[in-house]
């Protein structure tokens, strides 16, 4: 079963710009677990909140997703910080798996929460712009996924502006490298803590509002997206935001072949057995740290 | 002790029919209890929750009706218990139901439920009538106290095939090529399955047959397949956020086949759809349960329905119907005794009338309703209507579609 | 491994067959029977993650092998239920060594494993719902066939003895395997991976070992959830609701604890069906409550109190 370059070419573009929005959720977690080094299990229900949050957004206020990632991603870093700072943090006690069951338990609540508000009816909204395409040749691009890849890689290289050149992001790399020897220089570890936890959240604000025109919500929409994102963030290796951008964009591309040549159900397989074969090859993944 | 006193309380927040039945103070005979399980957390939840609706309305009606006359005027007292969307959740409270000392259950929604609680009800020779769940390991284990007022996998597979066959016919057989597309469960898999082995028998060719996962996060691709095909039909068996991805796709890419013509899909027949996608919607077929448009209590139902900010789908009046067939059973039955129920309703025939499904006489066949079939729908002018058979029919199929 | 240890597993043992003889609420007994299950697969966590330290998110992979084979077995070839089920518990045991060695020689360990884990699951799960042998997407029923003959009971005590003789014996084999040379190897590979090697460990084959048993007994929980419920699909074997039951319950009982997954389960599946108790019209309230007891439990452990006392006199009475 062969396919005409054209269909072949339209695939690897599609799954580039899924991938980037899968980079993008990825990139929280990936921040999360290089700095923290917990599994957050609340990445999809945060997710979730943030869908519901510029839904919200839209049709209370008439905000438009684009316009609303800005607000929302400063709201949703408040967020993430206070939850590091009074929920995660005190409840977990510095312990890793009692940080896998704080996260749990909060994944648990959100998801409820947004079905005792919303109920659990499957929701949209409607922007003038979510059907438009764009034409490249013989290839055809959904704009708001065109938008949504220019707008990931503007976010991942601010991320890494901010880790490389500023001096909280300098605070965030020493605490992930080093604990210990960061507060003993003085960094607040608990503060740093929570600001990864933010910045891991605002970005989650982010996918939300691009993914929103052309997707839609309900209380578990971010379960959909959380295994992909472990695995893009094992793939990419932990900690690395490269790594996120790279691994999601690769593994975008995969999911869209591998669904090309053994139908979408079947290539599911795909990713999870690239994944596999990585790990077993190069275990701390393409970009990570020894582990 | 305290778990009937909880169970009590909650009955009593999920039963507002009680607050209508006439409060005579000594007379009032006792209630008869009907359990209703229905998955309202987790995955399942917004059939769960619309499954409860429909139960609600058909036991407010009874009982302002009323209530069972042959039981003296008794009301109908429901007994709720949440499946939490797994088959372990429905046991559980199967088994909370009878100590509760429910005379019937109704609902379950996911065959994977149905196949559990049923099982667990036969315990008990608690009958347990089946609302949706279509698999035909349901009623094929040889269980008496297992109904199921609807159509099963086999009909409804069978019946789509055979009305297809007939639209196209009808419209001078426009159509040959086609593309499946289905979720990778249960009905999605089996109707793939027979249609590959049936549409070649009937004329058609199978183009390609596509399968995706739900939650699925993106049809592009399966867009792209069907683009590159350019099948006449397209057939989609998908729950409703996968389908409104791809009509949504579809849409964006300008594809229109001749026809869409949908198999238990969970969006084409589903108001909120219609109403969030008029240009997406419009003119999809699908072959699904639905209400009999011709009983005056269809539009009734739905009218109450969409009262409450929901929307009107085949749930509704599928709870509704399997309620009216334990009321109507224990009418004929005379006493609330669960072998005399079971009885009444194996020996339910086409004088059932309460229900409001468009199905033909009412007959039970190892717990299996002969007369339960899916009729076809189609979305026009931002209406669902039915187009097929044409004894239920309120408007022509238009078909093929062009332009 | 002296009586006096073992005295407590008895002493559950003894108490899950007094209850299956007095107390007649099936609600409870139901209760019961699901909440062994899972300890059982939770006691085969506990193996690999509390005791080795190698935390799972794959557990559901050993959980559907064992009640995939043991179903298939039964349904396609006409095997009688006690074969099928011991050919499920090896099925998931010669799963786990393959696992094992294919990721334990690559090094995997911590966030790695547990994500690896979790992708062999995924691709079972994926493999389940699309082949014609495990019923597909359709699922597999297992006949009726009541009897003790066919490990399928009329009444739920039955059951509640089954489970607890199983999670005894699992509750045993973890005892045992505490006391024994490699249990105090799986420890310091625990512990500290670099230095047992450098006191001569064999990590990979303790590594091994541990997967292999650990997954044994999770696929004897998948088999008895089989034989209760009688129906499986891919969802419901090989999917992520069991890989975290089996995860939570040890974590929240006392990982690395012969009796740790037993308490955690029965905590998770008690606050589960207590808060089930408090819904009214708005569904999700109480597993919002539910997911907020979680958190209050992690961070005031009381139930690990009686823990704590018993090993304080485990310690007065031992060497």
């Amino acid at each position: 079963m062969g396919y005409p370059p054209e269909i072949l070419l339209e695939a690897v573009a599609n799954g580039l710009l899924m991938g980037a929005v899968y980079g993008l959720v990825a990139l929280g977690l990936t921040l999360v677990y290089g700095v923290l080094h917990i599994i957050n299990f609340a990445h999809g229900a945060l997710l979730t909140l943030a869908m519901y949050a510029a839904y919200v957004a839209h049709g209370a206020f008439g905000l438009d997703p684009y316009a609303a990632m800005i607000p929302l991603a400063g709201l949703f870093f408040v967020l993430g910080y206070l939850v590091q700072r009074l929920v995660i943090g005190p409840a977990s006690r510095g312990d890793d798996s009692n940080m896998l069951l704080v996260t749990l338990g909060l994944s648990i609540i959100i998801e409820n929460a947004m079905l005792a508000i919303f109920r659990s009816d499957t929701m949209t909204i409607r922007v003038p712009y979510a059907m438009s395409m764009v034409e490249l040749g013989d290839v055809l691009l959904s704009l708001p996924r065109l938008i949504g890849f220019g707008v990931t890689l503007l976010v991942a290289l601010l991320l890494f502006l901010l880790m490389t050149r500023t001096d909280t992001g300098r605070a965030i790399r020493a605490v992930a490298k080093e604990r210990t020897g960061a507060a003993l220089v003085g960094i607040d570890v608990a503060h740093i803590y929570a600001v990864t936890f933010g910045i891991g959240t605002a970005c989650l604000a982010i996918a939300a509002c691009l993914l929103l025109p052309s997707f839609y919500v309900s209380p578990r929409v971010g379960n959909a997206f959380v295994l992909v994102a472990f695995t893009i963030v094992v793939l990419g290796g932990m900690g690395s935001v490269t790594g996120a951008l790279l691994g999601g964009l690769f593994i975008g591309v995969v999911e869209s072949l591998s669904g090309l040549y053994f139908g979408d159900s079947l290539g599911q397989i795909g990713i999870f057995l690239i994944f596999i074969l990585v790990l077993l090859l190069r275990p701390t993944g393409l970009f990570g740290a020894r582990a | 002790m305290s778990q009937i006193a909880f169970s009590r309380r909650q009955a009593l927040l999920a039963a507002p029919a009680l607050l209508a039945a006439p409060a005579i103070a000594q007379a009032q005979p006792r209630a008869i209890k009907l359990g209703i399980i229905q998955p309202v957390t987790g995955a399942l939840a917004q059939d769960g929750e619309y499954g409860r609706l429909g139960a609600e309305l058909a036991i407010a009606d009874i009982n302002a009706g009323g209530g069972i006359k042959a039981l003296g005027g008794a009301p109908i007292e429901m007994v709720f218990g949440d499946a939490r969307s797994t088959p372990d959740g429905g046991v559980a409270e199967v088994e909370k139901m009878q100590a509760e000392g429910v005379l019937a259950i109704v609902g379950g929604f996911a065959s994977p439920i149905c196949l559990a609680a049923s099982q667990a009800a036969s315990r008990y020779d608690l009958p347990y009538i089946v609302d949706v769940g279509v698999s035909d390991q349901i009623v094929s284990r040889g269980l008496t106290n297992t109904f199921r007022f609807g159509p099963g996998f086999g009909t409804v597979t069978a019946t789509a095939l055979d009305n297809l066959v007939a639209i196209n016919d009808a419209a001078g057989k426009p159509s040959r090529t086609a593309v499946i597309v289905h979720e990778d469960g249960l009905f999605g898999s089996g109707m793939a399955r027979l249609l590959n082995a049936e549409l070649p028998k009937r004329g058609f060719q199978v183009l390609e047959t596509i399968s995706h996962p739900t939650p699925s996060r993106d049809m592009s691709n399966v867009a792209l397949r069907i683009r590159a095909l350019n099948p006449d039909l397209i057939i989609p068996s998908s729950y409703y956020a996968e389908f409104v991805l791809l009509s949504q796709t579809l849409q964006q890419r300008r594809i229109r086949p001749k026809g869409i013509y949908c198999i238990l899909n969970g969006a084409a027949s589903n108001f909120r759809f219609v109403r969030e996608f008029p240009e997406a919607a419009n003119l999809v077929m699908d072959c699904n349960h639905w209400a009999d448009p011709r009983k005056p209590k269809t539009a009734d139902l739905r009218r109450r329905v969409e009262a409450q900010n929901r929307f009107w789908l085949y749930n509704v009046p599928l709870n509704y119907s399997a309620v009216m067939l334990f009321a109507d059973a224990l009418e004929r039955a005379g006493r609330a005794d669960r072998a005399a129920l079971i009885q009444a309703l194996a020996a339910t025939g086409p004088a059932f009338d309460s229900h409001i499904m468009p199905y033909g006489p009412t007959q039970f066949v190892n717990g299996q309703n002969q007369g339960g079939v899916p009729v076809n729908t189609q979305v026009q002018n931002g209406d669902i209507k039915v187009i097929f058979p044409r004894a239920f029919a309120d408007a022509q199929p238009i078909y093929p579609v062009t332009g | 491994m002296t009586l006096r240890e073992t005295l407590p597993i008895l002493g559950f043992l003894i108490g899950a067959v007094l209850v299956s003889l007095f107390v007649t609420s099936n609600v409870v007994l139901n209760f019961l029977v699901f909440t062994l299950i899972l300890a059982i697969a939770a006691q085969g966590w506990n193996l690999l993650g509390g005791y080795g330290g190698q935390y799972s998110f794959g557990h559901a992979a050993f959980f559907g092998m064992g009640a995939y084979v043991s179903a298939i077995l039964q349904q396609r070839f006409g095997v009688n239920a006690y074969p099928a089920v011991a050919f499920g518990i090896v099925a998931a045991a010669l799963l786990g060594y393959a696992i094992g060695a294919m990721v334990f020689r690559a090094g995997l360990r911590g966030s790695y494993f547990a994500l690896v884990t979790l992708a062999f699951a995924e691709v079972l799960r994926i493999l389940a719902n699309a082949t014609e042998i495990t019923g597909g997407a359709a699922g597999l029923l297992i006949s009726l066939n009541l009897g003790a003959g066919n490990l399928q009971f009329a009444n739920r005590s039955s059951f509640l003895i089954v489970g607890a003789v199983l999670l005894a014996i699992a509750m045993l084999i973890t005892l045992a395997l505490e006391k024994s040379r490699l249990g105090a190897q799986l420890v310091a590979v625990r512990e500290n991976e670099a230095a047992a090697a450098a006191l001569g460990v064999d990590i990979l084959a303790v590594k091994l070992r541990a997967i292999s048993l650990s997954a044994a007994l999770t696929g004897a929980a998948g088999a008895l959830y089989a034989q209760y419920f009688l129906y499986i699909d891919s969802n419901i074997a090989f999917g992520t609701w069991i890989s975290v039951e089996a995860l939570l319950a040890p974590i929240i009982g006392g990982a690395g604890t012969v009796f740790g997954p037993l308490i955690g389960a029965l905590i998770l599946q008690g606050l589960s069906e207590s808060t089930k108790m408090l819904i009214g019209k708005i569904p999700g309230l109480d597993l919002i409550i539910f997911g907020a007891l979680l958190i209050l439990v992690v961070r005031f452990p009381l139930h690990r109190i009686p823990g704590l006392l018993a090993a304080r006199w485990r310690d007065k009475g031992g060497a």
